[in-house]
């Protein structure tokens, strides 16, 4: 589900690579995105999905492949794209010296906002970011999650088609991120075109479609409740232990294990088939001193599905080396 | 080019220099201390030389000339020696810097020849200080030797104009009364505009960089000549402040005579200061960071500016080769012109070569910064 059936795409890329020297920042990307769609980029940090937004934004060039924005070729004419997006990159990039007021009248100035128009889209900005009664503190003075929704009421303050938001809540805390999503639908739901990148898997959830991206590849593409369904090749057990280590060890030899991986405190472990494995498992961990302190069957979580698909795509470019 | 971006921009760097004490102390302290430091510092007048006095004969006319010293400006006699030994000691400890020796047969010489020799002896580890008192020191000498004539001749019923038909009028022009100060200080002002405009723009490119506000901002639709002319033109009207507060520092406080018009002095200085905040442009749109780039306006602009625009070295008495290098020290224009106002009082017509190279200069640096500015990350 690239979106290849997509006929209008507000943003398509085609077969994108980017190198840095030896370094292979992206790897073939293809995708196209709908008008009014939030497309979600996941992966960890170091996955290119900066360097993709960069490149749609008319920042970098790319080595190869196209990427139209609007209809726009990004290569060919930047210039003529950046009057159709907003963007709000990884590293916060207003005007700490400046006030939460100063810095919209500026975006609204470089963007030619119409003078009628502009102070109703700064007081919109200001009310959306909930920073009414902060519109002449500095921004430096403001916390992590205003300034954050500051910085995506300068991007939309000139109303653009499309959005791109490169890690928008990245370091902050769940309720703002919880408001932010909500801000961001309500735009899609005006027909704003929005691409967002994050490292928290769980806001896949918030996405119409995500692309898991590893390694400047995208391994995966789809709607989150597909995407969390994609077959395995097994079922999702949660075991929690004692020795976390040889524990882990010890189950990649297991009765009828196909993988297992730890997540934070306990292992996540893929099997052939639950039923039989949720009795097998306990007597032969048991057996060799690492008695589990619980093990229940659980839904693969998006995390599951992103490092055995990971896992898979390394295994696969490996054979085809 | 858009008029509102233009003012977004330019208001925008406007609160950032005013919330920025740096870029303020650079602005307004910077050209004060400069002004203060080397114009008092730099001083090539030498007045009251010290200098040692050995009068081996001791006679009326031997101190007669010891007066004529004592009497000029440019000596001051700090010791009078018994020994050449003495003498010796006194240059060696820097005590004096010449040694005026009157030998013991110079009243009986002078009397019966009506010629005798002064021996002067000069601490040449200084040569410019040595060769400009040989030179004073040889005047008082011919001052006290045409007394010696004179009155000679007078007994004789005779005048001097008799024997000598022809003699030297001087008269010196434009700095009638040879002050240093007065070609040192307007040539300072340029040294100094030179300095400070590179500094003052040499930050802002790399301090967009270097605090990221770079990325959103080449991400909209702003064109780099809007960027380099909303930047430029704050800049510009805190360097006519520099550039006004030196110039009326130059002719109230150093009282050096302004004799040319207004209109030219605003003209050629706006000209001038247009050139070294695009340098400094420049070199901030080429260098990332703001140590960097502040380092290199530094390098590039004090030592050139020193050394090769002819505001203290005379840029005639330089090899060749330095000589054409010159001409690419744009300050070298400036000092011409700054000089030429105050104590010339010359109009823009004389000074129409300068100011051309210096048209040609703004533009092909404005046009390179355009050029080298680039709307995108690397």
């Amino acid at each position: 589900m690239n979106g290849s059936e997509i006929s209008d795409p507000q943003i398509a890329a085609e077969d994108l690579v980017k190198r840095f020297g030896d370094f292979v920042a992206v790897d073939h990307v293809s995708f196209r995105v709908a008008r009014g769609e939030i497309m979600g980029f996941l992966g960890p940090n170091g996955a290119g999905k900066s360097t993709i937004i960069r490149i749609l934004c008319g920042l970098l060039r790319p080595s190869s492949g196209r990427a139209r924005v609007a209809g726009i070729d990004v290569a060919r004419d930047p210039e003529g794209v950046r009057e159709h997006i907003g963007y709000m990159s990884q590293k916060f990039s207003l005007y700490r010296d400046l006030t939460v007021e100063e810095n919209l009248r500026f975006f609204g100035g470089i963007y030619r906002v119409p003078h009628a128009l502009l102070q109703k889209r700064i007081q919109f900005a200001i009310d959306m970011a909930g920073l009414a009664d902060r519109a002449n503190a500095l921004v430096s003075t403001l916390a992590g999650g205003w300034q954050q929704r500051l910085a995506l009421g300068c991007a939309i303050l000139h109303q653009p088609p499309i959005l791109f938001l490169d890690e928008p809540t990245s370091g902050v805390e769940p309720t703002s991120r919880r408001r932010f999503w909500d801000l961001i639908h309500t735009l899609a739901a005006e027909g704003v075109t929005v691409l967002v990148s994050t490292h928290y898997m769980d806001e896949a959830e918030y996405c119409d479609r995500a692309a898991l991206i590893n390694q400047g590849r995208i391994i995966a593409i789809d709607s989150p409740g597909a995407l969390k369904n994609t077959p395995l090749g097994g079922e999702f057990l949660l075991l929690e232990c004692e020795a976390l280590g040889p524990t882990l060890a010890a189950l990649q030899k297991g009765p009828g294990v196909i993988d297992a991986s730890v997540f934070g405190n306990s292992i996540h472990v893929l099997v052939r088939n639950a039923e039989q494995s949720l009795t097998r498992l306990p007597p032969y961990l048991s057996e060799k001193g690492l008695p589990p302190r619980r093990l229940e069957r659980i839904h693969p979580s998006l995390e599951d599905v992103f490092v055995h698909l990971v896992a898979a795509d390394l295994a696969k470019r490996r054979e085809a080396a | 080019m858009r008029l509102r971006r233009l003012k977004a921009l330019a208001l925008k760097e406007v609160l950032q220099i005013w919330r920025d004490p740096r870029s303020l102390v650079i602005a307004l302290l910077l050209p004060f201390t400069q002004m203060f430091l080397f114009g008092y510092g730099i001083n090539l007048d030498l007045k009251h030389i010290p200098i040692c006095t050995f009068d081996r004969e001791g006679s009326q006319q031997s101190q007669d000339l010891f007066k004529h010293f004592q009497a000029s400006l440019y000596f001051a006699i700090v010791e009078n020696v018994k020994t050449y030994q003495e003498m010796v000691t006194a240059l060696d400890r820097g005590a004096c810097s010449a040694g005026v020796v009157v030998q013991p047969d110079f009243s009986q010489r002078l009397n019966d020849t009506g010629t005798a020799s002064v021996q002067a002896i000069l601490d040449g580890t200084d040569d410019n200080t040595a060769n400009i008192a040989w030179g004073y020191a040889a005047a008082v000498v011919s001052s006290y030797s045409n007394d010696v004539q004179v009155a000679a001749l007078d007994r004789q019923g005779r005048t001097l104009q008799q024997i000598q038909p022809l003699s030297v009028q001087s008269r010196v022009w434009f700095n009638e009364d040879l002050v240093s100060r007065n070609f040192i200080v307007p040539g300072l002002v340029a040294v100094i505009l030179a300095l400070v405009g590179a500094q003052l723009t040499s930050l802002t490119i790399a301090r967009e960089w270097e605090r990221g506000t770079m990325e959103l901002l080449v991400s909209t639709p702003v064109t780099s000549t809007e960027v380099m002319f909303g930047k430029l033109l704050p800049y510009l009207a805190l360097g006519w402040l520099d550039a006004a507060f030196c110039l009326v520092m130059a002719a109230l406080w150093f009282e050096v005579p302004f004799r040319g018009t207004l209109f030219a002095l605003f003209l050629t200085t706006t000209l001038f200061l247009a050139l070294v905040l695009s340098i400094g442009y420049l070199i901030s749109v080429l260098i990332h960071s703001q140590v960097g780039a502040s380092q290199i306006a530094l390098v590039v602009t004090l030592l050139p500016a020193m050394l090769l625009s002819g505001y203290v070295f005379p840029i005639d008495q330089m090899p060749p080769v330095v000589q054409d290098l010159t001409y690419l020290m744009y300050a070298r224009y400036y000092v011409t012109i700054v000089k030429a106002l105050f104590l010339k009082g010359s109009g823009i017509p004389e000074l129409l070569t300068p100011i051309l190279f210096l048209v040609v200069y703004a533009i092909a640096v404005v046009a390179l910064a355009a050029r080298a500015f680039r709307k995108r990350l690397t």
